[in-house]
């Protein structure tokens, strides 16, 4: 499994925010995506992931259904417990066993809390467990670490490596590092033109 | 499927699910209806079926907002357009899961209802194939309302508004079978009229709300 990006172009809104984006990621192989606030990691996150058509060139990956996309937010219902937030998606994947996946993110103890309960990073980490009862090998993350502390952040670190170690790969829009040996791309320099000539012509007027 | 029937109604009737507001609100209309139009009998008898049918409707409109609104704002919805499920399938287990939730309480309790407004004793068994055979139609489009104003922040007025015009047909038919099943009229044509709006509905709607959900989530 593989995931292949060819002269991707990606608007937000209708505006362009990036073209010409290439790269690829073999099975194992993270990739960081980084670059200043509103360059176009999300939107570029959520075009691979299938939730909007790319305006200019192709995604080559051999299965859409391999992929799977943590965003900014959780998913997490507040009226559920973290066993049964956790067990939904896991039924959804046609997955049943969630004990390990509690176990791997710390959250065994918290299983019958209510998720409105918990703090923003145990809300968090609940929402990245998901990641694991997809059973999905591309993992596509935004930002995966936010509101995380150190501890969470290495052990989300260690899942991420074994899910790389196990053929899997990864595709993350981050600044922080999470101990991982990746490769770092910086898409300021794929950022659309039309945006460029637009934002001169402003000033032009 | 059946985990995402189970989860919404579960939510639905855990704290802040809103099961029952529809139905509070339905038991409100009806009971204020005879305050307010007095205790002459043979009036409330004659639009006792107009009343309940219109008091199940705006019952029904009032929990639409929550269908998508609510999986939009913690990510569900995004979550559940990258799972396997096709969109097609979630909207309709989603439209079903409103159904179960608001439309089915509303035939349960309108027999008793309708002995509040004096409907008579077959015009009740009618009353309630009525909106049996109404309601569903009644979620499926208003999922397709949910489906169009989810990107919207405090879209309920305009879901009011796109949905109530579609609406009307299910109204129609359903008032009518209840008012000529309670007079003793032929209740065969409204019933098979009613019955083809809620089958157009169900069978049509899901595939159109997935496709505007696709473009909301854009």
């Amino acid at each position: 499994m593989s995931l292949k990006i060819v002269d991707l172009g990606v608007a937000r809104g209708g505006v362009p925010v990036l073209e010409g984006v290439n790269f690829a990621v073999a099975p194992g192989e993270a990739v960081v995506l980084t670059g200043p606030n509103g360059v176009g990691k999300t939107t570029l996150l959520r075009t691979i992931a299938g939730l909007q058509p790319p305006y200019d060139g192709k995604i080559v990956v051999p299965d859409v259904e391999a992929m799977t996309y943590a965003g900014h937010a959780d998913g997490i219902k507040a009226a559920l417990s973290v066993a049964e937030n956790l067990m939904f998606w896991a039924r959804v994947h046609g997955q049943r066993d969630i004990s390990g996946t509690l176990e791997d993110f710390a959250l065994t103890d918290l299983a019958s809390r209510p998720a409105g309960q918990l703090s923003a990073g145990q809300k968090r980490r609940l929402g990245l467990a998901r990641l694991r009862v997809t059973g999905r090998t591309i993992w596509l993350l935004d930002e995966p670490t936010v509101s995380l502390d150190k501890g969470s952040v290495d052990l989300f670190g260690q899942v991420v490596r074994r899910h790389l170690a196990g053929g899997g790969l990864a595709v993350i829009a981050s600044h922080i590092d999470m101990g991982l040996d990746v490769r770092v791309i910086d898409l300021t320099p794929y950022r659309a033109r039309a945006k460029v000539a637009r934002g001169y012509d402003e000033v032009f007027l | 499927m059946t985990a995402l029937l189970i989860r919404d109604l579960r939510l639905a009737v855990r704290a802040g699910g809103g099961f029952g507001l529809g139905l509070a609100f339905f038991l409100i209309v009806v009971v204020l209806v005879p305050f307010a139009v007095g205790p002459a009998m043979g009036l409330l008898e004659r639009i006792a079926p107009g009343v309940l049918w219109i008091g199940a409707l705006l019952a029904c409109l009032l929990s639409l907002d929550r269908i998508f609104a609510l999986d939009r704002e913690d990510g569900s919805l995004d979550l559940l357009a990258v799972s396997p499920l096709p969109l097609e399938g979630v909207v309709a287990v989603k439209a079903l899961a409103h159904w179960l939730t608001t439309g089915l309480p509303l035939v349960a309790v309108a027999p008793v209802l309708g002995l509040l407004l004096s409907l008579p004793g077959k015009g009740v068994i009618w009353l309630v194939v009525s909106l049996l055979a109404g309601t569903p139609a009644l979620s499926v489009i208003g999922t397709f309302g949910a489906a169009l104003t989810v990107g919207l922040k405090r879209g309920g007025l305009l879901l009011s508004l796109l949905v109530l015009p579609l609406y009307v047909p299910t109204l129609i038919f359903g008032a009518e079978v209840a008012r000529a099943g309670a007079t003793g009229l032929d209740t065969a044509t409204p019933l098979v009229l009613l019955a083809a709006v809620t089958c157009v509905a169900v069978a049509l709607l899901p595939f159109a709300s997935a496709a505007v959900l696709r473009m909301n989530l854009r």
